[in-house]
């Protein structure tokens, strides 16, 4: 996927002027948090199982070496196919060597973000290959040709009449006057339209959650059973998973299911979690007669022994996203790839670049959110610092930033003259602003005061105070 | 080779060569017992209110239940289902010898066909293996006795359980599972799904709607053969 995250400042611009995303942000911004918070409230342990989920997942990548290989002898031992693959066209190569090897015209998809970090829906066409989306969220993107702005709320950003005007658009064989009632006459309508589609598909893609070192399995979550018809109806099951993905055993993917539904959507256990470990066995009377693996690398590798390799615990479950002010006010194509939101900010620098995503981790507030809801425990904000240094080491940060940081610097350094002056600076403002109260606009400051007025300085500084007190024998 | 490059970053980035023989066997240890980690107190109660969480949960999943006393009653219960919802008196069934042993001539308007479902078929009922109180979730191992397209491509899904097969958690039905349909091959079954509620969607405006791709009702008819689970 080609990304536009170097061009942040400017997506963002667009997005807070765009009235229907706002329209569709506001709508939907309180309700994530909210179940996630009844969810959470309604399992006592969720705290103790959170710190559970981190152990997991750290004697994971710990260990990674080792499950995947024994993954992958598991996958092959019940009659499955691994393909290792380093990089996004490895991955692209292998998938498309498949759908061609047993002549696939059309292929079905469940949600999955690695195909959108792979492009795979344009490959395959490229191919002359069909790729049919199925999650109700994706088929409207793919209907309208838009890549999905969260990680599992694709449509997050559409409002009904955007769903109307879509299917009217694509669905030329139905009367174009019909009316949709309620949004289920939408769904109803996406669900016969689909079921076609699921009969004559020859090669399933799904996702994977997790992948099971103990027993070769890949598991996928979903709510609405897409995901379920895409991988048993057709001849061949194709999964993508990266290597993170790795689990030891069912015991510990079950504790980490406790956690992600309760985080993403607020329910306690999704409607469909589903385990597949290879291809249909012989007695079996459904069900795919292939079932392959795409292991998927494409920079992840790099982030072990490093400090962003605690990203590598993410589960997706998008809670950072759900409670992120920043997300919620730009949407999630503004951050231009395939993960939007903290998440986003962390793992896209990992992945495409931090000279091409550097601006992610700039567009934080660090106010923290993100890692108090996060059910594998990982310090966002503080990765978000990370990339922010690096930006700053390798010289990615504009010229006007650099030198602000760079006299900032020289003060820092000297803390009687960085107090002289801070002290000079608020008795100067304050004397200038005490008739108003408050400046509208600063010099240097005009993108700060652009949005806000700034007080005007009441009587002394921290420093000054502090040290008041610390004589008055007070603090 | 990808794999080879794949793993030799990874052991790059953890600052070892491949794992030293002691400690891979500490893992093969771990992989073979398998620990249960912390198992949330709701589900560890007795077993009368096991069942009723069970049935508690699958109902707040927009699931619905309807307990029978006896296997005997389970034809006469999935015909006043359907009669109920406005459904006609037929179905696909899993050909699971616990569902072929029940009476369905006692109900001769029912027809059934055994075997997986077709798209066209509106009602299937499926063998429930097992049933988790925790969350109200129904486990159902695919094979040849119980196919997988039996959960999925019905508009109605009926799962016949009993209320012995009823655990507190999920470490416990794959404990079930584990002990009954792996040894056989050595494998866990192609296929295990564990279904909550029906199929649902919130993708349209984030409001829910039910019967996305799958099955619009799902409906579990619980034989109560466990004295001790009655209530």
């Amino acid at each position: 996927m080609l990304a536009t995250s170097p061009a942040f400042k400017e997506n963002a611009a667009h997005a807070m002027a765009d009235a229907g995303l706002q329209k569709a942000l506001a709508r939907t911004r309180p309700q994530f948090p909210a179940k996630r918070a009844a969810a959470v409230a309604n399992l006592p342990e969720f705290e103790q199982l959170r710190e559970i989920g981190k152990q997991i997942k750290n004697h994971t990548l710990a260990n990674l070496d080792f499950y995947l290989e024994t993954f992958a002898a598991n996958v092959e031992r019940a009659g499955g196919q691994l393909h290792w693959c380093s990089t996004a066209d490895d991955a692209r190569a292998a998938v498309l060597a498949i759908c061609e090897r047993v002549g696939a015209r059309t292929v079905t998809k469940g949600k999955s973000m690695i195909s959108e970090e792979l492009g795979l829906n344009q490959h395959l066409e490229l191919h002359g290959i069909t790729p049919v989306e199925t999650d109700l969220g994706e088929y409207i993107l793919q209907l309208r040709h838009e890549p999905p702005s969260h990680i599992i709320a694709p449509a997050f950003h559409l409002n009904r009449e955007d769903w109307e005007e879509s299917f009217r658009k694509s669905h030329t064989d139905l009367p174009a006057d019909r009316v949709f009632h309620e949004r289920r006459d939408i769904l109803t309508e996406a669900r016969s339209r689909l079921r076609e589609k699921f009969l004559a598909a020859d090669v399933g893609i799904t996702g994977a959650n997790f992948l099971i070192a103990e027993t070769g399995t890949s598991v996928i979550v979903t709510n609405e059973g897409n995901g379920d018809l895409t991988q048993t109806l057709p001849r061949v099951h194709i999964v993508l998973a990266s290597i993170e993905k790795a689990v030891p055993t069912l015991e510990d993917t079950v504790s980490l299911l406790r956690l992600l539904a309760r985080s993403a959507t607020g329910q306690d256990f999704s409607v469909y979690t589903t385990f597949s470990t290879g291809p249909r066995r012989a007695e079996d009377v459904d069900g795919p007669a292939e079932y392959h693996v795409i292991l998927l690398d494409n920079g992840r590798s790099a982030m072990v022994g490093t400090e962003f390799q605690d990203m590598l615990r993410c589960i997706r479950c998008a809670a950072c996203i759900n409670h992120c002010p920043v997300y919620a006010t730009v949407g999630g194509h503004s951050y231009g790839w395939v993960y939007p939101g903290p998440m986003g900010s962390v793992l896209t620098p990992a992945l495409i670049g931090v000279d091409q995503a550097g601006q992610l981790p700039n567009a934080s507030t660090f106010c923290g959110k993100c890692e108090s809801v996060c059910p594998m425990k990982i310090p966002l904000p503080n990765m978000m610092r990370h990339w922010r240094e690096k930006e700053f080491e390798r010289h990615l940060s504009p010229a006007g930033m650099r030198r602000g940081l760079a006299v900032w610097g020289w003060f820092a350094r000297r803390p009687a003259i960085y107090r002289l002056a801070t002290r000079a600076a608020m008795w100067t403002l304050g004397a200038l602003g005490r008739r108003r109260g408050k400046f509208s606009s600063l010099p240097l400051a005009g993108g700060w005061t652009e949005g806000r007025d700034l007080p005007a300085p009441e009587g002394e500084t921290f420093f000054a105070r502090y040290a008041r007190e610390q004589r008055a024998g007070r603090a | 080779m990808s794999r080879e490059a794949m793993l030799g970053a990874i052991r790059r980035g953890l600052r070892r060569g491949p794992l030293p023989e002691d400690q891979a066997m500490a893992l093969r240890a771990r992989l073979a017992a398998h620990p249960r980690h912390l198992i949330p107190a709701r589900s560890r109660v007795p077993r009368p209110e096991q069942v009723a969480l069970f049935v508690r949960n699958v109902e707040t999943e927009f699931g619905t239940v309807a307990r029978v006393a006896d296997a005997q009653e389970v034809p006469g219960a999935v015909a006043e289902y359907l009669a109920a919802q406005n459904l006609p008196p037929a179905f696909a069934m899993a050909p699971h010898p616990e569902l072929q042993a029940l009476p369905w001539e006692s109900r001769p308007l029912l027809t059934r066909r055994e075997g997986r479902a077709e798209a066209t078929d509106l009602v299937t009922v499926q063998h429930g293996y097992a049933g988790i109180a925790e969350t109200g979730t129904l486990m159902l191992p695919g094979g040849p006795q119980r196919p997988t397209t039996l959960n999925l491509l019905s508009e109605s899904a009926i799962v016949v359980l009993r209320a012995s097969r009823v655990v507190g958690a999920y470490e416990e039905a794959f404990d079930l599972l584990r002990a009954e349909l792996v040894p056989a091959t050595g494998l866990l079954p192609r296929n295990v799904m564990l279904v909550t509620g029906p199929s649902r969607s919130a993708d349209i405006e984030s409001s829910l709607e039910l019967g996305a791709h799958g099955p619009r009702r799902l409906h579990v008819v619980l034989i109560d053969d466990e004295l001790s689970a009655r209530a």
